[in-house]
């Protein structure tokens, strides 16, 4: 039999009981809804999870430390590889290098130092960080009140919000985040804040008398390099209070006030590892602590750390921290499924029973069709056809009412995060790959559970199906 | 109706039983349905198969008809042994050489007459504007026309099983086996479809078995009676009135029915 035909005649039976049909095939829409209710849920939630993340801004950023550096992240590669004294120091040639790789946007120093800055004659101690340009098209600073910096060297800070509650002596509840940013820029966006800091001053002098105790072999020859450190003061000018932090993943030494790069690289700033740096230093060009390197696309961030662990240097990325947490959702995901796929076995049962009534009901009429002429394939593939029909039926129905429900549980959770003054957040999500897949799923679920019924049928011997009445 | 509709006849038997067996097992006991059956019947003949109910009559039917299998002996239609034949094989010889009718209609009650007349088409897949057409010239030809579109439980049992024969002769088969087709109806009615049986069977050149416990009915549109009792074939005799009648020539049988 042609597949019109099949087609034709099986949803002509499915006509022919509605409500025995119709509940099955609801029953296949529950399960369908379930599953796509679940897995959607999953998807939702690992989404908003990523969403968190990228915002954070250093999904795509590599961190590149010298192996030398005193600040490790605990890895392996510092055992591996170069030992210590054979490997290179981060200096401004090695950044330029960093930066000429392929897939790289741009490698800026990080700049941080703790200092002290002074609001309203009262000093605060915290850690400041510079900024390069290209972060104000960040997602981190999404919720920014005030500017982004004026220029590259405008003597301009952006604050964290809970810095900035710091300076107006406000002390945050504890556990709830509910703190207004607008509320808390209103008085100190224009504001000046006092920088105190140490600013060190090279003299390019004759050799030798630096730091001889570091004089370890392999070094590319000994530069000498004699500085003082004077004490400076700057005046900044709070442009921006920052919602999120954009330093989210760095730990401890995340900083509170941000500075313009080009700024803050003029400030000679007196750093401690400057005092061992300096003294390898072959010239007078700066050397850094750790060098952020932006990659254009996070799928490249690991080719990219590669390179640079080629050139001997330590690198970091949040890659690493993210592969945890898909994988965290990949099992979530496989637990969700398999409590929607309870509900699909139900359904399962449902349609073999259904079917297996049809037989019983619907004997007669195959011992009829053989008779004619049908073959047992014939036979076969009409109830194939039925169950496929229901299933996709169900399938159709299942998805809809599973993104119905979904959508309920969202609107639902909003109001009640609205009631707790929480933004309100998107934590479902039922792709298009999803809506395909279940369709999909349900349809194959449906095709099994027709085999046994479709197997009995085709089976039927005429002669005793027309015997009975 | 054009010579080109008569069945091609090569001189072979249409059917050939030789020692056909049908036994079953019900709990305990061994029933032979069928014990040891031999018949030839040729192909353009009308034959009736006589005996009281559980004389095997039916079982030899429904084994020539390809529903069920020989326990033992051979059934040979049209040259092929339907006991060597595979269930797709039987299953495509039940779709294209027999046309089947029988006591209780049978027509699939969800489906109108069209629809039920079309569905052996559906399965040798004959294209659907094709079907129509000879749905509906088949349906005319049993003076149906009219009732097309109307399900089964909406007619009376003549014009089911009208209905019924235009289903069997819709694949243009060889052989039209038909089981108590009159069972159901009263006599007019009978008569009306016996009537139509025998002009399928002289116009067509179609080979008719027919079963039936009613000596009468046999007597008066039969060529041949085959009796059975017990399963085993106690007489064959052939009937001269019928016989005589077919071999006077087809026009002057028409106009006598006209």
């Amino acid at each position: 039999m042609k597949l019109p035909d099949l087609t034709e005649l099986a949803l002509r039976n499915l006509r022919e009981s509605l409500l025995r049909n119709s509940l099955t095939t609801i029953g296949i829409s529950v399960g369908v809804a379930s599953l796509v209710a679940m897995l959607s849920l999953g998807i939702g939630l690992q989404e908003l999870a990523s969403r968190r993340l990228m915002k954070s801004g250093l999904f795509d950023t590599v961190v590149v430390t010298s192996r030398r550096d005193l600040r490790n992240f605990g890895r392996e590669e510092e055992r591996s590889g170069l030992a210590p004294g054979e490997s290179r120091i981060l200096d401004e040639p090695t950044r330029q290098e960093i930066e000429r790789l392929p897939n790289v946007l741009e490698a800026y120093p990080d700049i941080r130092f703790i200092t002290e800055l002074r609001y309203e004659d009262k000093p605060h101690l915290t850690m400041v960080a510079a900024l390069p340009s290209s972060a104000k098209s960040n997602d981190a600073f999404e919720g920014v009140q005030g500017n982004f910096f004026s220029s590259e060297l405008a003597p301009e800070a952006i604050i964290q919000k809970a810095f900035a509650e710091e300076l107006l002596g406000r002390t945050p509840k504890p556990g709830i985040d509910e703190t207004n940013v607008k509320e808390l820029a209103a008085p100190l966006l224009g504001k000046d804040l006092t920088m105190r800091y140490a600013q060190r001053e090279t003299a390019q002098t004759a050799s030798s008398a630096a730091a001889p105790d570091k004089a370890a072999p392999g070094d590319q020859g000994l530069a000498a390099a004699a500085y003082s450190v004077v004490s400076r003061e700057l005046k900044l000018k709070i442009v921006g209070v920052a919602d999120l932090d954009p330093e989210s993943m760095r730990g401890p030494t995340r900083a509170r006030v941000f500075l313009p790069l080009a700024l803050a690289e003029t400030l000679h700033v007196m750093h401690p590892t400057d005092l061992r740096e300096m003294s390898r230093a072959a010239s007078d060009q700066p050397v850094y602590s750790s060098v952020s390197v932006r990659v254009k696309n996070p799928s490249q961030v690991q080719t990219v750390e590669n390179a640079i662990k080629k050139m001997g240097y330590n690198t970091f990325s949040i890659l690493d921290a993210s592969r945890s947490i898909q994988q965290f959702f990949k099992v979530l995901d496989v637990f969700l499924g398999i409590f929607g796929s309870l509900a699909l076995a139900v359904a399962f049962i449902g349609i073999v029973n259904t079917l297996v009534m049809a037989i019983l009901e619907r004997r007669r009429e195959i011992g009829i069709m053989k008779a004619i002429g049908a073959s047992d394939g014939d036979v076969k593939r009409l109830f194939f056809a039925e169950a496929g029909a229901m299933g996709i039926l169900g399938g159709i129905v299942g998805v809809a009412l599973g993104w119905a429900i979904g959508q309920v549980i969202n609107i639902g959770t909003n109001i009640y995060l609205k009631s707790q003054s929480f933004p309100p957040e998107h934590f479902w999500s039922v792709p298009w790959w999803l809506v395909a897949f279940a369709v999909w799923f349900s349809f194959l679920v449906s095709l099994a559970a027709g085999l046994y019924p479709a197997g009995r049928a085709a089976r039927l011997d005429p002669v005793q199906a027309l015997r009975y009445e | 109706m054009s010579s080109t509709d008569r069945v091609p006849h090569n001189g072979h038997p249409a059917i050939h039983a030789e020692q056909l067996r049908r036994h079953y097992r019900m709990g305990e006991t061994l029933i032979r349905a069928v014990d040891g059956v031999t018949l030839k019947v040729n192909a353009g003949e009308f034959v009736a198969l006589l005996g009281s109910s559980g004389s095997g009559k039916s079982s030899v039917l429904n084994l020539i008809a390809g529903l069920d299998r020989p326990t033992s002996g051979s059934v040979i239609v049209q040259e092929r042994d339907l006991a060597q034949l595979s269930r797709e094989e039987l299953a495509s010889y039940r779709l294209h050489t027999v046309g089947m009718v029988f006591q209780s209609f049978n027509l699939i009650a969800s489906m109108t007459l069209a629809e039920n007349v079309e569905l052996p088409m559906r399965f040798a897949e004959v294209d659907r504007r094709e079907r129509a057409s000879l749905a509906r010239e088949a349906l005319a030809r049993v003076g149906l026309q009219a009732r097309m579109n109307h399900r089964p439980s909406e007619l009376s049992g003549g014009e089911q099983q009208r209905a019924a024969l235009a289903r069997a002769l819709i694949n243009r088969p060889q052989l039209l086996l038909a089981d108590e087709p009159t069972g159901n109806l009263d006599s007019h009615t009978g008569t009306e479809i016996m009537n139509m049986v025998r002009e399928f069977n002289q116009q067509l050149g179609m080979t008719v078995v027919m079963v039936t416990h009613e000596r009468a009915l046999a007597e008066r549109y039969a060529q041949r009676l085959i009796f059975l009792a017990d399963g085993k074939l106690v007489g064959d005799e052939s009937n001269p009135a019928v016989a005589a009648a077919t071999a006077t020539d087809y026009a002057g049988a028409d106009g006598e029915r006209r």
